[in-house]
Parts: C-alpha cells; structure tokens; sequence
C-alpha cells in the first residue's frame, strides 16, 4: 500500500481511488460499514450542513443585538439554538471583526474547521501553504484573497489546537441598515467567516449578479 | 511529535491559489466522498478516538504527509488505524478481502444509514472534569514548556518557549497528548495570546490567539 515509514519512495504511486474502493469492499464484506450510511454522510454536507447555516447565524447577530451578545458570550447556546449541533461544532467561540481588529482562522496542526455552521472546510483552508503563513504572515495570506484592510486595523490570527472551533462575525457592510436577516444572509461569504475576506460589500454583490445574468 | 503536520510558520510552500468560494465543490473526486465517509464510519466502531487518529496520520513520513492530498492522508491514516487496532489484518488490506470473521462485538457497532443523523448531529462533546487546581487566570502571564515529546501533542512548535498572556478559560477539556495514548483525562484549556513581534520578529504587528492546556504552561 506504499505507506510503510521505511521505504524509499520510489514506489509507483498507488491510486487513491483504486484504495477507496478496496477498503470500503473490503470493509462492507467484514460487516463494519453499511455504504448507505456513507452515502448519507456525504449528502448530508453536500445539501443539508454548509456555510448558509453560519451566514444565518451572522446574519441575525447583525439584526438582533440580544441574540449577538449572546452570540459572543456564550456561542454554544446561541449557534446551538438555531439548530446547528453537532460534529466538530461540540464546543464554539465567534470573534467579532471591528474598526479596529480583524479575526482570521487557522489550525496550523490539522485542519479543524466548524462543520456545524460551515461545513467541511475549502481545499486552500486544509493545504500547507495556508496552514503555515497564516500565523507568520497573515497580511500576506489576505492579500492573496485580494483582502486589504483599512489602516489601523490589526489582525488577531485564531490558531485552532484545541476542539474549540472559531467563527469569526464579519462587519456588517455599510448602506444596508434597510436590510432584513434573509437579505443580508446573501452577504455572508464562507471566506468572510473565516477571515479572509470581509463580508461583500453591495457594489460586489451587483457585480457578481451582473456577471451572472445570461 | 515534530512532525511535518506542525506548519505554523514554514517557508517555502509556495502560494494558496484559493478556488473561488463560488466555483469550489465539496469535493473534488468521487473517492474523496467515500474516503470521507469510510473515515467517520470506522471512526464510529468506537476502537479509537480523535486524537489517536490525527496521531496515524501526523507519524507518516514528511514526504509523504507534505506530498499526499487531504483525503489521501485520511486514507492512508486510516488503513494504519485499522490494522493497528486489529480490526483488520494487513493481509486482509493487501488482498481487500474478508479473510478473517469480525467479532460479533464489532458488526454489532456498524452505524446504519438511519443512525446517521443522530450521530452527526449529537457529535462528541470534549468537556471532562478534572480533580487539578485551576493554575491561571485571565490576564496572567504564561510561558510555554520547551517540549519535543516524540507522542501526539497539540502545543504546536512555533509557540514553544515563549511568553504568552492568558486571553480567555474554557473549563478542563480531555487531554489531547494523553487521549492519544488511550488515557482520557480531563485538564484545564486556556486561550492564549502571543504578540506576532515576538515570534517572527519586528515588524509583525499582529496577535496570534492559541488554544493550550494548562500541562503545557507555566506562570511567567
């Protein structure tokens, strides 16, 4: 299977699908795993567990200032309220974006992510140049979102070792104070969530939807 | 361990390339879906916990941690759980055929597809109580151990050493370094700040936040 520690690795690499398959044959055969189940793992965070869920939760501590200062007292019970438990979602802190502080997330060790409210985490979040530069140059990482900030506003850099998982609460953008929940969960990017990225501004939104229309 | 996984601060990588938000799939190959399930699924048969996991996969060899895809040192660490927990046996993985029967005790934990969303949705909480003193309070001044354990631990390397303000208590959380051993025990979790200039030099005027156990710290 090419993963002894002592080989000299010029062993012709083995095709990871061929060895998805035969595990799971194999492991189907031995009474250890019903495919059905897998297959309605993977629904589940292909429809059902995603980055609505935090744009929701975004998206109301934006419109709803008792349910925001829960939000950053205490995440577990206001994310746990709206029905997002579960799954590397356990134990929850949302830092909050200001004029003055930016948040970014990372787990330089592996590549923990909260899946209740954003689902499984982009390739870039899991990859090696993310997980190393975030910590050391976290301007840097930004800029190659296409992310500057506004002068004096510092970067707090959130690196996950534990089972705690962030979310980070985006600055609401200006001119949308008319704004309801639903309309600003549009806004709520998973990368502004993250960190990388603010949340979009209108003139993006119009942009992208000009973009899109045929 | 100082293993390849521990990256905070590694040069040479080269750049992210981000797929945009909006282009970029779950997943990016079917084997991918199935790697993914077979993980949680086996991960289900109760024979090992997180942190034995992550160690199968930190311990490969840094060529083939830095070379491998995601799910492919998913793969890779789960075959390794598999056959160290006896649940399957190297020659039953080579050949991918049942050779020997599977302890009924073991069949009887396969998850079906309806059990599924209780499972997802309840998770597995990671509080556990300790009989230890709370050591620090918010605000105190720590420095972290100088630590090389050759285990799994999640003190990560650029960290070590230095001084760090406790920022926030979480309550005892069990023990990664030991749960990696099968021992679960319950110890005290802190977040802690550390200022970017004094780990990577002048000039970097950030703050960078970890999570850490109260093991890994002393007053400063």
């Amino acid at each position: 299977m090419g993963h002894d520690h002592s080989h000299d690795h010029t062993d012709p690499p083995s095709d990871p699908a061929l060895r998805v398959k035969a595990l799971e044959s194999l492991l189907v055969e031995k009474g250890l795993v019903d495919p059905a189940a897998i297959d309605e793992i993977i629904e589940t965070y292909e429809t059902k567990v995603g980055p609505r869920n935090g744009a929701k939760v975004v998206a109301r501590a934006w419109t709803d200032p008792d349910f925001k200062s829960l939000l950053l007292s205490d995440a577990n019970k206001a994310i746990h309220s709206m029905g997002y438990t579960g799954r590397q979602g356990e134990h929850m802190k949302v830092v909050e974006n200001t004029d003055t502080r930016h948040n970014l997330v990372v787990c330089t060790l592996c590549s923990c992510y909260p899946w209740t409210v954003l689902g499984l985490p982009p390739v870039w979040y899991k990859s090696a140049p993310y997980r190393a530069r975030a910590v050391s140059d976290p301007k840097g990482v930004l800029a190659e979102f296409g992310t500057t900030l506004p002068e004096g506003v510092k970067i707090s850099v959130w690196d996950s070792t534990s089972e705690m998982r962030f979310l980070v609460l985006p600055q609401r953008p200006e001119g949308t104070e008319d704004w309801t929940a639903e309309e600003l969960e549009e806004l709520v990017t998973r990368n502004s969530m993250i960190g990388v990225e603010q949340a979009q501004t209108l003139e993006k939104l119009h942009a992208i939807k000009a973009d899109k229309t045929p | 361990m100082n293993g390849a996984h521990d990256l905070g601060g590694m040069h040479g990588l080269g750049p992210i390339n981000p797929e945009p938000e909006r282009e970029e799939p779950t997943f990016h190959a079917e084997w991918e879906k199935r790697a993914l399930g077979l993980t949680l699924t086996a991960g289900w048969l109760g024979q090992w916990n997180i942190d034995i996991s992550r160690f199968a996969r930190e311990r490969q060899h840094p060529v083939e941690y830095l070379s491998n895809s995601y799910y492919e040192n998913w793969l890779t660490g789960l075959e390794t759980l598999l056959v160290e927990h006896g649940v399957v046996s190297p020659e039953e993985l080579k050949q991918a055929k049942a050779i020997d029967p599977t302890p009924e005790e073991l069949t009887a934990k396969c998850a079906p597809a309806s059990a599924v969303q209780g499972i997802l949705s309840s998770g597995g909480p990671c509080d556990m109580a300790t009989d230890d003193r709370q050591e620090f309070q918010i605000g105190d001044k720590i420095k972290v151990l100088q630590l090389n354990p050759t285990g799994h631990t999640r003190v990560p390397r650029y960290i070590r050493g230095h001084e760090g303000i406790i920022t926030d208590y979480y309550g005892s959380f069990i023990f990664p370094d030991e749960n990696a051993q099968g021992n679960k025990i319950g110890q005290h979790l802190y977040n802690v700040s550390f200022d970017g200039n004094q780990l990577w030099g002048d000039g970097n005027d950030t703050t960078i936040h970890v999570d850490l156990w109260q093991n890994y710290m002393e007053l400063a």
